[in-house]
């Protein structure tokens, strides 16, 4: 996992609240069986007409959004399935910043695992930063994730919460399983006093 | 151990944390993980990257179910990306030596189906899929929920997960639900109350009369949807209804062992006294039939009721949300759904396709017909509810009304398959999501329960079932 320290880059604003997974990454193109290729995929039925064009309307495809690398999006994104392709085509397209007033559950977990940092910020903050992105949309902000602030093009700077681990990971591009494997032996010691309550085979 | 009062999630949790360290998430012992065709892959090329092992396939069990077809089985599959992960899973079930009920299998079906019905499912576990409607799962008193395909690998190696701990939430339902009014109207009706974003953060506990006179299929509806609400488990605890479901099934306790976990089972109460952080109400006989106008499950309302409108909305972003929703769906705010017409039924879905949903559907398309416009679908959630359905003579009630009586999977609620809405298309669905483009690109879903489906299906358009019902 690509560690992430303290990053600065340009944003780019989707207002609309409780974009779901479905929207994200479509079901159509969970039929690989590997992570690649998804980027050109993310946002498919809002970023491409019927006829396979480009929509031009759409806010990731306008001249003046190439290069965004932060994502502020409307309350509640993530929502839906729990289907790890949306992370996989966010960081594939190249975002490794998101930022809204709330992530579902799942969404928030898979994207802490792939480098993909999700930002709470107040609703105020979160509407400056929308207004800033239709503004000028070459506003670059940075994110202090060690410090867990944010700050903006004035100097203003946000505190975001997050919890210990998920930071101390993506801080160092740390592997969770790693962590986890390192606990085997009580998971060992767990089996032996706790007895298997369903076998399968 | 301690006395202090605790919820009946906090006794499972309690039960499954393996080590806590300070400021560290905990690392949860997983009873049973569930696995299908469409989120694993990359998890197993993980696992053989680092070269690592599944350490307990005896606590795993894989099937297929979001891809594959529902057409007969003669007909062969042509969708070779579909193929391609059938074949995947198939290898990585034989080289980690996890059971699968594979394509041919009599225990194939919807992954949420197949783990009660096998009585693999039970009360105390804690249950993981990369699938968010595990929360199914909880109606037996379990903690389920979903994961993505990182944390399915970590499952795969360690039979463990790092979680940090929710919160807990009561959704407490009393009262009777009156004739037409189902499961699917009471979790329609939380989520229209709570919103989908409501449960965010929160196991919930699903408590009250109306929810203890549930059946277990019943149950299930309601907790499958706790995910709308942005819940990711949903639990109800065990009861006597429980254990007779489970009672002989194959994978469930025999004998003497079966005693012993029956006893254990019914300690899996919250105590008296023990608090959630939050409770919601609501009255099961103020409830009606429940019908979705717009792109969330969220944007519900009483059958009966009028498409609200973005005018009225106070909040900016909300507002917008609204009219956009409305926009995608065609539809004008201030006007009754009732009426609306539609072009497919879908009846199926882990959220409705067990026997009693078939059985629910079947009371009210028998000796009627599906409105010729209307194409309707009914997909078993297993082949195991096809072969129950097909002996109590279900399959010639639905055929007999013009629906078409297919092979067992998630179908139309995902849209994998095939098995989809044209542009423009409307649906009544007894499915779990009205997302843009949910059930095929520029379809148009109306979340509903078997009962209004039906109705829906014999009147070609969105129909009160309660009418009928009248009628008869």
């Amino acid at each position: 996992m690509n560690p992430l320290k303290t990053y600065t880059g340009k944003i780019v604003s989707i207002p609309t609240e409780n974009i779901d997974t479905d929207q994200i990454i479509p079901a159509q193109f969970l039929k690989v069986t590997d992570k690649n290729g998804l980027g050109k995929n993310l946002f498919f039925n809002w970023r491409y007409l019927p006829d396979g064009s480009p929509n031009p309307d759409f806010v990731l495809n306008r001249a003046e959004s190439q290069g965004a690398t932060i994502l502020v999006a409307g309350d509640n994104f993530g929502c839906g399935s729990s289907r790890e392709h949306a992370p996989w085509a966010l960081a594939a397209f190249g975002f490794r910043v998101l930022i809204s007033t709330g992530f579902a559950d799942i969404f928030r977990n898979n994207s802490l695992k792939n480098g993909l940092l999700p930002v709470i910020v107040d609703r105020e903050t979160h509407r400056q930063l929308q207004s800033l992105a239709e503004e000028d949309p070459e506003t670059r902000i940075t994110i202090d994730l060690p410090n867990q602030t944010l700050t903006l093009p004035d100097g203003r700077t946000v505190n975001f919460p997050i919890d210990p681990f998920s930071k101390h990971c993506l801080v160092n591009g740390i592997d969770q399983l790693g962590y986890l494997r390192e606990h085997l032996p009580a998971i060992e010691e767990y089996e032996k006093t706790h007895p298997q309550r369903v076998k399968t085979i | 151990m301690t006395n202090t009062p605790r919820t009946l999630f906090e006794k499972i949790w309690d039960d499954h944390v393996v080590v806590h360290e300070n400021g560290n998430p905990a690392v949860l012992y997983i009873d049973l993980h569930l696995v299908h065709e469409v989120t694993s892959p990359q998890a197993f090329t993980g696992l053989r990257e680092k070269g690592l092992t599944v350490r307990r396939p005896s606590q795993t069990l894989a099937t297929m179910d979001h891809g594959i077809p529902t057409t007969p089985p003669n007909i062969p599959i042509t969708d070779a990306m579909v193929i391609n992960q059938i074949s995947q899973l198939e290898k990585n079930c034989t080289e980690f030596g996890i059971p699968l009920m594979g394509m041919d299998s009599p225990n194939r079906g919807i992954v949420h189906v197949i783990g009660p019905e096998l009585g693999a499912t039970q009360p105390g576990m804690t249950i993981v899929c990369g699938d968010s409607h595990t929360a199914t799962h909880g109606a037996f008193g379990a903690l389920a929920f979903g994961i993505g395909t990182s944390e399915i690998e970590h499952v795969l190696a360690t039979q463990s997960l790092l979680q940090q701990k929710p919160k807990s939430m009561e959704i407490r339902v009393d009262g009777t639900l009156k004739p037409g009014v189902t499961a699917k109207d009471i979790i329609l009706a939380v989520i229209a109350k709570i919103g989908i974003g409501g449960g965010t953060g929160y196991v919930v506990e699903y408590t009250g009369s109306a929810i203890r006179s549930l059946n277990m299929e019943e149950r299930m509806t309601v907790c499958n949807m706790s995910i709308e609400g942005g819940a990711r488990a949903g639990m109800v605890a065990p009861d006597d209804t429980t254990f007779e479901f489970l009672a002989n099934r194959p994978l469930a306790p025999q004998g003497a062992a079966w005693d012993e976990a029956v006893a254990q089972w019914r300690q899996l109460r919250t105590d008296d006294g023990a608090t959630y952080d939050k409770t919601v109400t609501l009255n099961a006989d103020d409830l009606t039939p429940m019908i979705t106008y717009g792109t969330n499950p969220g944007m519900g309302m009483k059958i009966t009721d009028t498409i609200p409108d973005p005018a009225d909305v106070a909040d900016v972003s909300a507002r917008q949300s609204l009219q956009k929703a409305l926009d995608y769906m065609g539809l004008q705010p201030g006007k009754p759904l009732l009426g609306h017409p539609v072009d497919v039924v879908f009846l199926g879905s882990c959220t409705n396709s067990r026997l009693h949903d078939l059985w629910q559907a079947a009371s009210v398309l028998k000796g009627r017909k599906v409105a010729p416009n209307v194409r309707m679908l009914v997909v078993p959630g297993s082949q195991r509810v096809k072969a129950q359905a097909e002996a109590e003579g279900l399959d010639k009630i639905f055929i007999e009304a013009g629906a078409e009586w297919r092979e067992s999977g998630c179908s139309m609620c995902i849209a994998m398959n095939g098995d989809q809405l044209s542009p423009g298309q409307y649906a009544v669905s007894t499915s779990n999501r009205n997302f843009e483009g949910r059930q095929g690109p520029g379809g148009r879903t109306f979340l509903a329960s078997p009962l209004t489906a039906a109705a829906s299906a014999v009147a070609g358009a969105v129909a009160d079932v309660r009418v009928l019902m009248n009628n008869e």
